[in-house]
């Protein structure tokens, strides 16, 4: 077996423990309802989680996503507004701008050999005030073919829905998944995450793979806007803060090393869950405070960091890793 | 020694000066200042006063920045210790007894931190991080996810009280920034701590407890955190955990850069950073009276990031030496040629 | 020839790394390359594999004149190298690292079963049967490095360079290497072997190249020499003369001055075996050894750079606490680095600021030493030592080798310690700087300081010490005094293999 897979099988196992603890106090978690709302409610962070994945896993850090998804929102809410196009050319120029967005971050990171962290943090700011220079209200979105996706969903036996944007989540963290674990690209993102230096000297192109990274992160971000402004049936500005730590929380419980290298995107999947399941229960049990949701989110993050160290100390120790330079 | 000092800001008060000029063209009393009820009030006072809050971040974040780390959990601790604050004045601790209590919060987050990053071996920036999310849960637990409201004028004289005109946080900043900066310079701690964030590993060598220094700095920037939480509660009378320091651990970051401290560690300026909070703030204010949407703000301050990673950045630089050098034997060689013409 | 180099040259600002050397290399042979740090060979084979780029001297390959300008090209032209340190990917499978970059693909997707059963096919000539499938970094460093090589010879397949493939592993493992080693050689490939291990050397190689200071010194075929010339070519000593009279005018008796410190079963496993070591008032110990011999290891223990896990070390007051290098510094100890840029200097940091570095660390940050103290301490040293700099503001960092150097020592001699240790003090500095602390160490004995001075350099050792402790295989295996300390004693030691212990002695 092989010791980066622990990460991830104890995301699932937590997973399921937390779910069995949960469905032992109220049976009514464990319907078709409950997993339809799940995938619902959680289906933008979980677009932007994927890119937010092959970020860390590449070593890096996206502080605009955020922002990036709040932007969408509004761009695609003022622009059905002031024009008569459809959404779906707009939804094109969205991803469009979004990925050179991203791109141009990926780029000023390599080029300017600058931490990732500073550099996106500029292109949260950024993001942020050309949402608010479109508008700073909230704008409503109302368009017959958002009305079309709104019911679009299969009832699934129990009455619960699985909704369109659930559907596509879903199809993203498989997409990820392909991505990361089954292409060149992939393993370049691997290769990156695992030492910069000796990913050069395997031969990947440090540069172009930066930029891809970013770019797909952008891409992502603006994917998880559009869901975003379907949920939510407007475009505001100041939506989304801080969603890019919730969706850095969920990578990091998912498994993935923050340090980049190692990790699944199968296993973000199950940490945005995790975080779901947690305030689902919260909502169920009523009495508990909303404020338990960061406290629970913060030690399981404390929990992850201290095994991921471990396990790197561990395999050290094993000799396993001598000489690979960590 | 004081030339040297004002050689190392002299970029930032160009900026300073050059910002105060174009808000000034824009809203001519930009500098005026009046007295009114026996306070000193116009824009300048203004700024002071709002950006106490970052400023005081930014003095414990040059600090653990010096040490090649970050310090991402300030916002959160502001919320916390705000919210102590306003718990033990509600609950009668009386003044002192909720001063020292929150300060003791904001010491014990900085070890926390500390612990993690010097001890365990954990990433500043992954270490910071745990806290910078719990911690914001922690504080709704202590409030209850209420605005905790206090009246005790003693404690609000912090936020909006003055002392000979001038607003108590503008006075508290400089205050802490002069006090930390002369125990940076007048003791060795400045010395060593540079020591630490060049080269950890050769200063622990010459005998540097590096471990203790790292937990000390990160112990400081809980305690400023703490000193930016009091005034924060102190000045809406009252603790609210959902927006108390919010991002403020991004300003501070940002205040630090624009001082011209590098991310990699090493040689730091106080003062410098301070300065790089009041432009901040001054383009928070100055685009407010200029008239601009205050939508802008966001869009010059990354501007400005952007401006200031191009300066910073390690890859260009080295390309400035490198055309330097050849510059440098270009004309070597030129004078080389001549030489030998003549001869 | 597979592969001619003559006349390579390579300078960097203040050293001359390579200095017009000569090197070639049969298809189907195993040529040694030799010789201490900073000898060259790390130069060298940067050359080749495009690491640098060469300022004079031509390179062959198979007839044609080559210039790689980087790894990958030298790759494609059919240069591949392996380092100590694995430069593959741990996170990465054994499939995914040995076919990286051009994997089995279909309809944009890596195959990974085509994937795995190409990596086990490959793996299968190098007579492993592993899991392909698991992680790089769960097996252990031998087979990465058999990894690490089938990757290399897949990828360029005329010339292999072995770069101290070995330093980490143990006997069984260093047989598995040295199989495949051979299996290629027999299939024709030029194979250039780098190691500080003889026995490795004498076993494996069919000739052998030994640089020193840049320059080629002997280039042999491998049966026709002995572990002593060998040693000599290395270490050189031809200056005998030279270093006669550069000795102690009074050697003195060192066994008649006053002990002040004793090491005892001081040890660590895996780095250094439990050794005893007694130091006297105002005595030089040389440690002589070959590089990796565990010479390092003992100064690190000494000083509590690495904790001992046996043993400790005592004065006439009783117990000296060295479990960590404050404690080692408060009792007295001072330790100059071999590694000077990453152990020694703080770069970013002025002349003066490095020079009272360790003195401000010991007082304490709470009483920082005066302005007017530093400057004098600074100015002191610089002239003293003869450091050339502009001023004693500028960055360490900006400073040649042997200036950095000076700065390192000043930084311990404003300690004025009782026992310093110095690893390499001389490395990588010019003759004329080299010459300079020689005399210091000489001058600073006088005053009863100890010292202890590591090197790789006999004739230095022999001019400087009172006493030479010889390190063979991470034990201390001798300890000469009086005339013994003289070349051909120490290389006797260094390169006796165990029979000759009981001549020896």
């Amino acid at each position: 077996m092989n010791v980066r897979t622990y990460p991830l099988l104890a995301t699932v196992a937590i997973f399921l423990v937390a779910y069995a603890a949960c469905y032992a106090q109220f049976p009514a978690m464990l319907s078709t309802r409950v997993i339809g709302n799940l995938l619902t409610d959680n289906a933008y962070l979980g677009i932007t989680a994927v890119g937010m994945t092959i970020v860390i896993l590449s070593g890096g850090i996206d502080l605009s996503v955020g922002s990036v998804i709040a932007f969408s929102g509004v761009f695609i809410a003022v622009v059905l507004r002031d024009t008569g196009l459809h959404p779906l050319p707009v939804f094109a120029m969205l991803l469009i701008i979004t990925t050179a967005f991203g791109a141009a971050m990926g780029g000023l990171i390599h080029g300017l050999a600058m931490p990732p962290f500073i550099v996106t943090l500029a292109g949260m700011f950024l993001a942020r005030g050309a949402g608010y220079m479109l508008t700073i209200d909230s704008v409503p979105i109302d368009h017959p073919f958002y009305e079309l996706i709104d019911d679009a969903y299969w009832l699934m036996p129990g009455r619960g829905r699985f909704t369109l944007i659930g559907g596509l989540m879903l199809v993203s963290v498989l997409a990820g998944m392909i991505i990361a674990h089954r292409t060149r690209f992939g393993a370049s993102v691997f290769a990156l995450g695992g030492g910069e230096q000796t990913a050069r000297l395997m031969g990947v192109k440090t540069g172009r793979t930066t930029v891809l990274i970013y770019a797909f992160s952008g891409f992502m971000a603006g994917l998880s806007g559009i869901v975003f402004s379907i949920y939510t049936g407007s475009g505001y500005p100041l939506a989304t803060v801080g969603t890019e730590l919730t969706a850095i929380a969920a990578v990091v419980i998912g498994g993935t090393l923050l340090t980049g290298g190692a990790g699944y995107v199968f296993g973000t999947l199950v940490g945005v869950m995790t975080m779901g399941l947690i305030q689902t229960y919260i909502v169920f049990d009523g009495s508990l405070s909303s404020w338990w949701t960061k406290i629970v989110i913060g030690a399981l993050l404390l929990f992850f960091i201290v095994l991921q160290k471990g396990i790197l100390r561990l395999s050290v120790a094993g000799g396993a890793m001598a000489g690979a330079g960590r | 020694m004081m030339s040297r000092t004002l050689r190392r800001i002299a970029p930032q008060l160009v900026t300073l000066a050059v910002l105060a000029a174009l808000i000034s063209v824009v809203f001519p009393g930009f500098l005026e200042i009046s007295v009114s009820d026996g306070r000193l009030v116009g824009p300048v006072i203004d700024i002071l006063k709002r950006g106490a809050t970052v400023a005081l971040l930014a003095i414990g974040m040059t600090l653990v920045i010096a040490t090649r780390g970050i310090d991402l959990s300030v916002g959160a601790t502001i919320a916390i210790t705000g919210a102590v604050a306003a718990w033990s004045i509600s609950n009668g601790l009386g003044l002192a007894g909720a001063l020292s209590l929150a300060i003791a919060v904001g010491l014990v987050a900085g070890l926390w931190n500390g612990v993690l990053v010097a001890i365990i071996g954990i990433q500043p920036i992954v270490a910071t991080l745990i806290l910078m999310t719990a911690g914001r849960g922690v504080a709704q637990l202590i409030t209850e996810g209420r605005i905790l409201t206090f009246s005790h004028d003693g404690l609000a004289f912090l936020g909006s009280g003055d002392v000979l005109g001038i607003p108590v946080p503008a006075l508290l900043w400089p205050v802490t920034g002069i006090a930390v900066a002369l125990l940076m310079r007048r003791t060795a701690l400045g010395l060593l701590i540079e020591a630490i964030g060049i080269n950890r590993r050769a200063s622990a060598l010459a005998g540097i407890n590096a471990r203790l220094l790292l937990i000390a700095v990160y112990m400081t920037s809980g305690l400023c955190a703490a000193l930016a939480g009091i005034i924060t509660a102190a000045d809406i009378r009252g603790a609210d955990a959902n927006n108390a320091g919010l991002w403020l651990e991004l300003d501070a970051i940002l205040a630090v850069v624009i001082g011209g401290n590098s991310l990699m560690g090493g040689r730091f300026s106080v003062a410098a950073s301070l300065f790089g909070a009041m432009i901040i703030q001054t383009i928070d204010t100055g685009i407010l009276l200029a008239g601009f949407p205050s939508e802008y703000n966001l869009v010059i301050k990354a501007a400005l990031v952007v401006a200031i990673l191009v300066l910073q950045s390690p890859r260009l630089a080295s390309t400035w030496i490198y055309w330097g050098m050849r510059l440098r034997n270009r004309r070597a060689a030129d004078a080389a040629r001549i030489r030998e013409a003549g001869e | 020839m597979l592969l001619t180099i003559t006349e390579l040259s390579k300078s960097f600002p203040g050293t001359r790394a390579l200095d017009g050397v000569d090197f070639d290399l049969a298809a189907g042979e195993v040529h040694a390359l030799l010789g201490e740090n900073g000898a060259g060979k790390s130069t060298l084979i940067k050359c080749l594999t495009g690491a640098y780029q060469r300022d004079a001297g031509e390179i062959l390959l198979d007839g044609q004149p080559i210039h790689p300008r980087s790894t990958s090209e030298a790759q494609e032209l059919g240069i591949g190298t392996v380092y100590q340190e694995v430069n593959l990917l741990p996170n990465l499978s054994v499939a995914q690292n040995l076919t990286f970059g051009r994997e089995p693909m279909r309809f944009g997707m890596t195959r990974g079963r085509a994937m795995r059963a190409e990596a086990r096919e490959t793996l299968k000539d190098y007579g492993l049967d592993i899991d392909v499938g698991r992680d790089l970094g769960s097996y252990s460093v031998a087979v990465q490095q058999i990894v690490a090589i089938a990757r290399a010879v897949q990828l360029s397949g005329k010339v292999l360079i072995l770069d101290e493939p070995t330093a980490s592993l143990d006997a069984e493992e260093v047989r598995m290497i040295f199989d495949v080693v051979r299996a290629l050689r027999d299939r024709g490939l030029g194979i250039i072997f780098v190691s500080h291990f003889l026995d490795q050397v004498f076993e494996l190689t069919d000739r052998l190249t030994v640089l020193r200071n840049g320059r080629r010194i002997a280039t042999e075929r491998t049966a026709g020499i002995n572990r002593m010339q060998l040693i000599e070519h290395m270490l050189g000593h031809e200056l005998e003369e030279v270093e006669k009279k550069a000795r102690r005018s009074a050697p003195g008796v060192p066994s008649d001055r006053p002990e002040m410190l004793r090491f005892a079963g001081l040890g660590r496993r895996g780095e250094v075996e439990p050794f005893d070591l007694t130091v006297r008032v105002g005595e030089v110990i040389g440690l002589a050894g070959l590089l990796g011999s565990g010479r390092t290891e003992s100064a690190e223990l000494m000083f509590g750079a690495k904790t001992a896990q046996t043993g400790g070390a005592s004065d006439a007051d009783g117990t000296v606490a060295i479990d960590n290098p404050r404690n080692a510094i408060a009792a007295g100890f001072g330790f100059a680095p071999e590694d000077r840029k990453t152990e020694g200097i703080v770069a970013d940091l002025s002349v003066r600021e490095n020079i009272v570095l360790a003195l401000q660390a010991s007082r304490g940050w709470a009483r920082p030493i005066p302005r007017a103290e530093q400057n004098r301490l600074a100015d002191m040293f610089i002239a003293r030592l003869d450091i050339r700099t502009s001023d004693a503001e500028k960055a360490v960092g900006d400073l040649s080798g042997g200036n950095q150097q000076k700065v390192v020592l000043a930084r311990w001699l404003a300690m004025n310690p009782r026992f310093l240790i110095l690893d390499e003090p001389t490395r990588g500095i010019d003759v004329g700087a080299h010459a300079e602390i020689l005399r210091l160490i000489q001058e600073i004995t006088a005053e009863g300081m100890s010292i202890v001075v590591i090197s790789s350099e006999l004739e230095e050792l022999i001019a400087v010490s009172d006493r030479v402790i010889v390190v063979r295989d991470r034990r201390h295996v001798a300890e000469l005094t009086g005339s013994d300390i003289e070349s051909e004693t120490i290389v006797l030691w260094i390169a006796a293999p165990d029979a000759q212990d009981g001549r020896a002695a």
